[in-house]
C-alpha cells in the first residue's frame, strides 16, 4: 500500500490552492493512503481547512515559532523527521515547494521527481522536459521513498466537504538558525489569483510601457479576469515577476487565456498550454503563438484593445 | 570573502525547439547548438560583478559532463572566470549525484558562496542547489534577483509566487539566481584568447567516489500532446462573437 505525506503550502491562515491540486494526483496513486502536514506557527485553520479536502486521511499539524514563515532549511529536517512509514513525499510545483522539496530530497538520499503531470504507477510518472517541448515518462526505485513536486495546471483540486482527523505531532529535531525572513513584498491587487483564475488577459513587449499596460489591466477587469504578462514585458518592468507566464514563471491552466501583443516563444508557451481556449491577438500574421491559438486576430492592439473593452 | 564556486551546465541552446527522438529513447542533441544553461550565466554574471566589487578574490566555474563540456567553461573563462574545473563523466547523472560531486569540489575549495541557475532548461528541473544546501547544512537562497552581501551574511531578494520574498542567510551559502538578477556580458575576442591560457583542471567524476548509476530511470521519451488549429477572426466584434459562442463572456 502507499502511504503519501503531503506538504501543505499555507501563508500562515489559508491553505494555498495548490494543496487541494496536489491530492487530485497523489490519489491516483493506487490504493494510496493520503496525510497532509501542516508546518506552522499556529496551525488550527490551516488545517481546518485540509481536512475539509476529499480523501484526505489525516491531517498532522506541527506547530513552532520557527515555522512561521516557510523557510527551506527549517521545514525539511521536520519533514524527514516525519517521513517514517511513508512510501512518498509530495508538494507543489510552486515557488514554495520548489525550494523545499528537493531540500527534503536530498536529506532523505534520494531523487526527486519534478512537476508530475500525470501518475502512470505508484513509481512511474510523467513530467516536462525542455520547456515542455517533451514529456519523459520517470521511473523511481520501489525500495525508497519518493519524493516528488505535482505540476498543479495538470490537475483540479479535488472537492471539499471531508472531515479528516487532526492530529499535532511533536517533532524533535534541532533547526538551523542560518536563515531569516525578513519581509514579503507582496503585490496587493482585488484581481483574481493569476494561478487559479478561470480567465487570464496578458501582455507583452508590445505594449512598450508601464502606462500602456494599463489597457490589459482594463480589459482583464472588464473580464474579471487575472492579469498576465510575458518575460519581456516583467524585464521591461511594465508589471512586477509575479504575473510573468511560463517555463520559469507560472504554468496555469485557465479556461480563457488571452495573449496580446505576445510572440508565443516556447518558454511562454509551455505556461498556457493547458488553457481552455487560447486567444492570440498580434499585429504579425507569422507569430508562433497563433499556432497554439484557438482563436486569432491579427491586429493592432492599440486599436482592437480599446474596442473590446467598449463592446464589453 | 576568499572564493565563489559557481556551476555551467552544457545544455541545449534555449533557441533551439528540440525534438524527440522517432524511437522514444531521448532528444535529437545530434547537430544541435550547445550553449552555457541561461541561469548559469547570470550566477557566473554575478559572481563575476561581486569579485570586480572587492567582495571576492577568485571566482571558480564547475561543470559535470562530457569532456565537451570544456567549451561551456571555456567561454566561463572569457567571461572573467579565473579557474575551471571540469567533473568528467560521459554518463547521464542525477540531479542527487551532481549534488554530491558539487559537494565534494565545496569542501575542497571552502568557497564563501556558490552561485548555480534556478534550474536548467533541459530537464528544468530545479533541485541541484538546494540538494547542495542540505547535504552542506548551509543556507538556500533559491530564485534569486538579487544579493546584497555583508560581510558574514547576505540579504537576498527572492522571486516567489505571490512576488518578492526577502531573507537574510548567513555565509557560506548556497544561492540560485532567477532571470532578473543581471544582464550577463558579452564575451570579447581577446579574452576568448585570454581564456585559453587559464587552468582547467579535469577531476574524472569516479575519482571523486560518486556512483553514476541514476536511481531514476527514464524509460520514454514523447512529443508533448498537440493542440488543434484555431480559427482566425477579422476584427474585435468578429473575437467577442467567437467568445460568446463558447461561453467565455
Ligand atoms: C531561460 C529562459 C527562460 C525564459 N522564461 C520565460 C518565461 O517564463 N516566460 C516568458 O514569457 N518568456 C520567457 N523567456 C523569454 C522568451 O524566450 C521570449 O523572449 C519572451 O517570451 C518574449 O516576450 P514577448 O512575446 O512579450 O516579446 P516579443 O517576442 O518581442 O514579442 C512581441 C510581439 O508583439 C507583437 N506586436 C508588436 N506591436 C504590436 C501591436 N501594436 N499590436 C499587436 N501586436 C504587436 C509582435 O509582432 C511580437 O510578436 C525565457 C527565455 C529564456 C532564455
Amino acid at each position: 500500500m502507499s502511504k503519501v505525506l503531503l506538504i501543505a503550502e499555507h501563508d500562515g491562515s489559508t491553505l494555498n490552492a495548490s494543496t487541494a491540486k496536489v491530492v487530485a494526483c497523489a490519489r491516483q496513486i493506487d490504493g494510496a493512503e493520503i496525510d497532509v502536514v501542516v508546518l506552522a506557527e499556529s496551525a488550527a485553520s490551516v488545517a481546518a481547512e485540509a481536512a475539509a479536502l476529499e480523501s484526505v486521511k489525516r491531517v498532522l499539524t506541527v506547530e513552532n515559532a520557527a515555522n512561521k514563515t516557510a523557510i527551506a532549511a527549517v521545514l525539511a529536517p521536520q519533514i524527514v523527521a516525519l517521513a517514517d512509514g511513508y512510501s512518498h513525499i509530495f508538494g507543489p510545483s510552486t515557488t514554495f515547494g520548489k525550494d523545499l522539496m528537493p531540500r527534503v530530497a536530498a536529506l532523505l538520499g534520494v531523487n526527486q521527481i519534478s512537476d508530475v503531470m500525470s501518475v502512470e504507477g505508484t513509481h512511474v510518472f510523467k513530467r516536462p522536459i525542455y520547456a515542455g517541448n517533451a514529456v519523459v515518462t520517470v521511473e523511481a526505485p520501489a525500495d525508497s521513498i519518493l519524493v516528488a513536486t505535482v505540476r498543479t495546471a495538470s490537475y483540479q483540486a479535488v472537492d471539499g466537504g471531508n472531515s479528516a482527523v487532526v492530529e499535532s505531532v511533536d517533532v524533535n529535531v534541532e533547526l538551523p538558525t542560518h536563515t531569516r525572513f525578513i519581509e514579503l513584498q507582496a503585490g496587493s491587487s482585488d484581481r483574481p489569483d493569476l494561478q487559479t483564475a478561470a480567465k487570464v488577459v496578458s501582455g507583452g513587449r508590445a505594449l512598450a510601457s508601464a502606462e500602456n499596460f494599463d489597457l490589459i489591466l482594463t480589459l482583464a477587469d472588464k473580464l474579471g479576469a487575472a492579469v498576465g504578462a510575458s518575460r519581456a514585458a516583467v524585464d521591461a518592468g511594465y508589471v512586477p515577476n509575479e504575473m510573468q507566464v511560463g517555463q520559469t514563471g507560472k504554468i496555469i491552466a485557465p479556461d480563457l487565456y488571452i495573449a496580446i501583443g505576445i510572440s508565443g516563444a516556447i518558454q511562454h508557451v509551455t505556461g498556457i498550454k493547458d488553457a481552455g481556449t487560447i486567444v492570440a491577438i498580434n499585429k504579425d500574421e507569422e507569430a508562433p503563438i497563433f499556432e497554439v491559438a484557438d482563436i486569432g486576430l491579427v491586429a493592432d492592439l492599440f486599436k482592437v484593445v480599446p474596442e473590446l473593452i467598449d463592446a464589453l | 570573502m576568499d572564493k565563489i564556486l559557481v556551476g555551467l551546465k552544457r545544455v541545449v541552446d534555449y533557441n533551439v525547439r528540440v525534438r524527440v527522438k522517432t524511437d522514444g529513447s531521448g532528444v535529437e542533441t545530434d547537430g544541435v547548438k550547445m550553449s552555457i544553461n541561461p541561469f548559469d550565466e547570470i550566477a557566473l554574471e554575478e559572481a563575476l560583478r561581486i569579485k570586480e566589487r572587492g567582495a571576492a578574490t577568485e571566482v571558480i566555474v564547475v561543470s559535470i559532463g562530457s569532456a565537451e563540456s570544456q567549451q561551456q567553461l571555456r567561454t566561463g573563462l572569457a567571461m572573467g572566470a579565473d579557474r575551471a574545473i571540469l567533473i568528467q563523466t560521459d554518463d547521464s547523472i542525477d540531479a542527487l549525484s551532481r549534488a554530491r560531486a558539487l559537494l565534494e569540489i565545496a569542501n575542497r575549495e571552502d568557497p564563501g558562496l556558490i552561485i548555480l541557475g534556478k534550474q536548467a532548461i533541459d530537464d528544468d528541473n530545479n533541485q541541484t542547489g538546494q540538494m547542495l544546501a542540505a547535504l552542506w547544512g548551509r543556507p538556500q537562497a533559491t530564485s534569486a534577483s538579487k544579493v546584497e552581501l555583508d560581510g558574514t551574511h547576505a540579504r537576498v531578494t527572492r522571486e516567489v509566487d505571490i512576488g518578492l520574498e526577502i531573507i537574510d542567510v548567513d555565509l557560506p551559502a548556497v544561492l540560485t539566481v532567477d532571470l532578473r538578477m543581471n544582464e550577463p556580458r558579452y564575451v570579447k575576442l581577446p579574452d576568448i584568447m585570454k581564456a585559453k591560457k587559464k587552468p582547467l583542471e579535469e577531476v574524472p567524476l569516479a575519482d571523486i567516489g560518486i556512483d553514476p548509476s541514476p536511481s531514476l530511470k527514464e524509460t520514454l521519451f514523447e512529443p508533448p500532446a498537440e493542440r488543434q488549429k484555431g480559427v482566425m477572426v477579422d476584427d474585435a466584434q468578429g473575437l467577442l462573437a467567437a467568445l460568446k459562442d463558447k461561453g467565455l463572456v
